[in-house]
């Protein structure tokens, strides 16, 4: 009782001395919003015929695929009783926001993901499952669900239905991430969560952490492979990268704008703890080394001519610290959103465990996990058959 | 004959210390049903409360009896009510100095004076049992409910303990019951008030500053209260239909 209190300033109401969301929390918004970022690049590639991104597309599915699974994962592990979180289905609450996660989580998994990826690598699985040896050449057979046609015509029906569900794929990805920003922005007790550019300012945020994510996986993994990096692939995503995060940014100036201007009950509150609890992580982290210095790194790119060498060093520091802003913006809507009192006359601390249920190490481990299934993926569907995938057709 | 003697001595025992109706009730509520109790319909009641907020004295009674009745735990910061004391300098009602000591629960101890240019009263919380409340509408299992008769209930054997609600109430009211891992909150009492009996905190409370009342009963007295008194809610900007009325209430309070 008395170290909670030595974090406490001002007035809490009692109840509200425990934080509610801990880091887990923080992680849940993280993973879905690589999962419909990495989505979002792949469908540049199949929707608006963006030829140059195409050495990634295989890459960012199987890298949604990866963070998607992992993604319930820290909810699980953070529920009083994970053992009733199926009655989320059974018996839903049509009223409650997070009541749709399970099935915005299932659509996007099982109807979008996974039916595009298998239509994808169909091909390759028949051949796989013909060609390899061992138990693996079970575990082909079983992916190809019985169908060996690789005529023409199948092909064509492989393509077209693939392009269709990519359609649906994308509003399904903004309903994914943009929920998620409902859930928070759909609070109205909490004023630092509660605004409508909540989920749009998410969905952004989303686009940017999940194009960071690929860009560098693809070249991390090409460099540790021995092949050569397709410089036009990666400077197209790194011009997304920067579209996008100028719409995030703005958004989120935006929002800030917005709450100094019109300084409604809850602004002193907000700006004190903006400017002392949450200085590091908020204006620090987020907002100078997370988001203007990629973005001035990435300008710079766009208006200076630079060495390839000198374009991928900036791009992989741009993306790294960009993964690191995106981080602290969840961090600081999530634990920001409990460091002060509902009553607007208090401040508390988030102290972090390590080794318990909710504590680091577990967020670590389920940060890592996404890396461990995505290597398991891309070692059963190789994203990259002969070589093929990774030359871009001739412009 | 044995039996039947055994029978009727349990039998008119319990007459003898409810009365007949009560008695009809208690099985009801022994069985877990209270709102299946022949004299007790759901949809006959609607509860509010009353807080005078000129008569609390902040002598913690509520908090202790509140605690007792339903099993709260007894460690800080877990609350189904709890009393606040405010000081308000002259005029400054935006930033009164608060504090509640353990939720109230062992009193206050002396701490202004008065001639200080400030005022002090005491302004005990508990949950409003809102009609459209914020912590319900976000459940994702329907765990938490609001019953027929207008009270905030939580079943505790479906909460996932995903702690949505608690981030939801603007009043803070709610908690997590660390030996369940579920959440809890102010019940209005529902296995007294059902009886026919009123909550704990009103029950002991010395002054009469919190009374529970049935809008739906015209003789009730809550009535000629709300008549008769200027009263507000708490935070009424959050709109949340909030039955929990206080007269005397500060601009201050929050």
């Amino acid at each position: 009782m008395e170290s909670v209190l030595h974090a406490v300033e001002g007035y809490m109401y009692p109840n509200e001395m425990e934080l509610q969301w801990s880091i887990l929390i923080v992680l849940y918004p993280y993973i879905t919003g690589l999962v419909a970022g990495a989505f979002i690049l792949a469908s540049l590639e199949r929707v608006f015929r963006v030829e140059s991104v195409k050495p990634t597309y295989r890459l960012a599915l199987l890298t949604a695929l990866a963070f998607l699974l992992v993604a319930p994962l820290p909810l699980q592990l953070h529920l009083g009783h994970p053992e009733r979180s199926l009655e989320m289905y059974l018996t839903p609450h049509t009223s409650s926001a997070m009541a749709m996660f399970g099935f915005v989580y299932l659509w996007y998994l099982m109807v979008v993901l996974v039916l595009e990826i298998w239509l994808d690598y169909r091909p390759d699985i028949v051949r796989l499952a013909r060609s390899s040896t061992g138990p693996l050449r079970h575990v082909y057979r079983l992916m190809t669900l019985g169908s060996y046609d690789l005529s023409e015509e199948a092909l064509r029906v492989d393509d077209r239905l693939g392009y269709v569900i990519t359609l649906v794929g994308i509003p399904s990805a903004f309903l994914l991430h943009g929920y998620v920003g409902f859930i928070f922005g759909s609070v109205k007790a909490n004023p630092w969560w509660s605004t409508p550019l909540m989920p749009i300012v998410f969905l952004f945020s989303a686009v940017v952490s999940g194009i960071a994510t690929v860009m560098l996986l693809y070249m991390v993994i090409t460099r540790l492979r021995g092949r050569e990096i397709d410089m036009r692939c990666v400077d197209t995503i790194a011009r997304y990268l920067f579209y996008a995060f100028i719409i995030d940014f703005s958004l989120e100036m935006l929002d800030l704008v917005h709450r100094i201007y019109e300084a409604d009950e809850s602004f002193h509150t907000l700006d004190f703890m903006v400017k002392t609890r949450l200085y590091l992580p908020h204006i620090i982290v987020q907002i100078v080394l997370g988001t203007l210095v990629p973005l001035g790194l990435l300008a710079l790119t766009q208006v200076v001519k630079l060495t390839e060498g000198a374009r991928r060093g900036t791009y992989a520091v741009a993306g790294a610290l960009t993964l690191v802003g995106i981080f602290a913006m969840r961090w600081n809507v999530v634990i920001g959103g409990q460091l002060f009192s509902k009553s607007f006359l208090g401040y508390t601390t988030y102290k972090m465990s390590f080794a318990t249920r909710e504590g680091l190490l577990p967020a670590i481990l389920l940060m890592i996990l996404p890396f461990v299934i995505l290597w398991a993926l891309v070692r059963l569907l190789p994203p990259w058959v002969d070589g093929k995938a990774e030359q871009a057709p001739a412009p | 004959m044995n039996h039947d003697r055994r029978d009727f001595l349990a039998r008119s025992g319990k007459l003898l210390l409810l009365t007949g109706a009560a008695q009809v009730a208690f099985e009801a509520v022994l069985r877990g049903e209270p709102e299946s109790a022949p004299n007790y319909r759901t949809t006959d009641h609607w509860w509010a409360m009353t807080i005078d907020v000129e008569k609390c004295i902040g002598c913690g009674n509520c908090v202790r009896a509140c605690k007792e009745e339903n099993d709260v735990p007894r460690e800080p910061f877990f609350f189904r009510t709890w009393v606040e004391r405010y000081h308000v300098p002259e005029g400054d009602i935006e930033h009164p100095e608060v504090d509640s000591p353990n939720g109230g629960y062992d009193g206050f101890p002396e701490k202004y004076r008065s001639g200080d240019g400030a005022k002090s009263f005491f302004v005990p919380k508990l949950c409003n049992q809102c009609a459209h409340s914020p912590c319900v509408q976000v459940c994702p299992v329907g765990a938490t409910f609001e019953s027929p008769d207008g009270v905030v209930l939580v079943d505790r054997t479906y909460c996932l303990g995903c702690r949505y609600c608690v981030q939801a109430c603007p009043y803070g009211c709610r908690f997590i019951d660390p030996r369940t891992e579920t959440v809890d909150k102010c019940s209005l009492c529902y296995h007294r008030i059902t009886k026919g009996l009123t909550t704990a905190c009103c029950e002991t409370c010395p002054t009469e500053a919190r009374v529970l009342g049935d809008l739906k009963n015209p003789k009730d007295p809550i009535h000629e209260f709300l008549r008769t008194h200027k009263v507000q809610v708490l935070k009424p900007q959050m709109a949340t239909g909030s039955k929990t009325y206080y007269n005397g209430l500060d601009g201050s309070v929050r």
